[in-house]
């Protein structure tokens, strides 16, 4: 249904729709970061879009297998003419560096929150954006832990923790949830090879 | 008053009857050891899903307060018994710390649940693997979450380990092995008629 809108960006936008994609009723253009507020701001004020509703904005990391590496991804929801789109725009090297892409806060103030927690998670910068702090992670935090090149169990502790030489007997590193142990613990990878 | 002679004298006990009068004696260690384990006030550190347990522990279907640990106490500076119930997150670790120092000697920490004893799946950068590491822990109660009766194993643990003024950590095992309780399952699942 809301393939008409994405007609509507590419006949507005053109060649700054770089790819578009539909699929059972979802709807996804990717767009060219530039314009990247431009079309946010295009989508909520033409009336044949009327996208008043912000529903999600979040980043996926694409290390190793795609550049730029970063796709940040926008849901959008139209309560007046019950459509919905995605837009994605492609940003960063390999090294997460220049990742960096226009705030939507300007559009919709729901995006407040969440390019926050997108900054925090993955270290996508969003220009324009009033409070650009970590959400979840405190300031301390060195790097960005959903990025694939941070390692899923590197702890920075705010306080010294207690030396605890041994789990004790039903918690210890072959009890209780090991397939999750199994799948993910590289230092005990290491140890046995 | 025949608790009262408990501990490790392992005296003889005798009720006394009608107007019966009498005196018990006991070591002042021993006293102060009883009246410290039936007057647990506890600080509830509630963190996460485990809370909901912790509300059906309080409740009167389980009643807590039959072991004298009935009034939780909304300032670490009043209480007794520290329950940390719920993922202690790296971020927070600093505050359930502060917590712990502020609570007055004598003071006991009871760990309520996998996450708060291991850490459980959450195998990451962001949560404490068991609060051991920030604060020494007194009873580990394991469970995802613990059943109501095996957090009341967990007090009558801890006030035994109070009567006896032991402060090794201690855990509490399941009842049945779990194994066994899954193999129950699959014969329920059949609706096998044979029992054990």
């Amino acid at each position: 249904m809301s393939k008409l809108v994405l007609d509507i960006l590419k006949s507005r936008f053109g060649d700054d729709v770089l790819e578009t994609h539909s699929q059972f009723g979802d709807d996804t253009a990717v767009v060219n970061p530039a314009k990247w507020r431009e079309i946010a701001q295009f989508l909520r004020d033409d009336p044949r879009c009327a996208m008043n509703m912000f529903v999600d904005i979040t980043a996926v990391d694409w290390l190793g297998q795609r550049t730029p590496r970063f796709e940040v991804v926008l849901h959008v929801h139209s309560l007046d003419k019950a459509h919905r789109i995605r837009l994605k725009a492609r940003v960063g090297d390999d090294e997460g560096n220049g990742a960096e892409i226009e705030s939507v806060f300007p559009v919709w103030k729901g995006a407040n929150w969440f390019e926050r927690e997108t900054f925090d998670m993955f270290g996508v910068v969003f220009t324009g954006h009033p409070d650009l702090r970590r959400i979840l992670m405190y300031p301390e935090f060195k790097g960005h832990p959903l990025r694939k090149d941070y390692p899923a169990q590197k702890i920075q502790p705010l306080i010294e923790l207690r030396d605890v030489p041994d789990r004790f007997g039903p918690f210890g590193a072959d009890e209780g949830m090991s397939f999750g142990r199994q799948t993910h613990d590289y230092r005990r990878d290491e140890e046995t090879n | 008053m025949g608790e009262m002679t408990s501990g490790s004298g392992g005296s003889s006990i005798r009720v006394l009857e009608g107007s019966e009068t009498g005196f018990a004696t006991t070591r002042f260690d021993d006293l102060l050891n009883w009246a410290k384990k039936y007057s647990l006030f506890q600080y509830p550190f509630i963190t996460a899903c485990c809370a909901m347990e912790f509300m059906a522990m309080a409740s009167p279907r389980f009643d807590m307060a039959r072991f004298g640990a009935e009034a939780p106490r909304f300032s670490p500076r009043q209480s007794d018994l520290l329950w940390v119930v719920g993922t202690i997150s790296q971020r927070q670790a600093p505050a359930l710390r502060r917590i712990y120092e502020q609570m007055a000697d004598p003071k006991w920490v009871f760990s309520f649940g996998t996450c708060a004893s291991c850490g459980g799946f959450y195998d990451n950068y962001t949560t404490i693997a068991g609060i051991d590491k920030v604060i020494p822990v007194d009873v580990y109660v394991p469970g995802c979450p613990p059943r109501p009766e095996a957090v009341i194993d967990g007090l009558l643990l801890l006030q035994d380990k109070i009567a006896r003024g032991d402060r090794e950590p201690a855990i509490v095992k399941p009842r049945q092995d779990p194994a066994v309780v899954a193999g129950n399952l699959v014969r329920l699942g059949k609706k096998s008629t044979t029992e054990t």
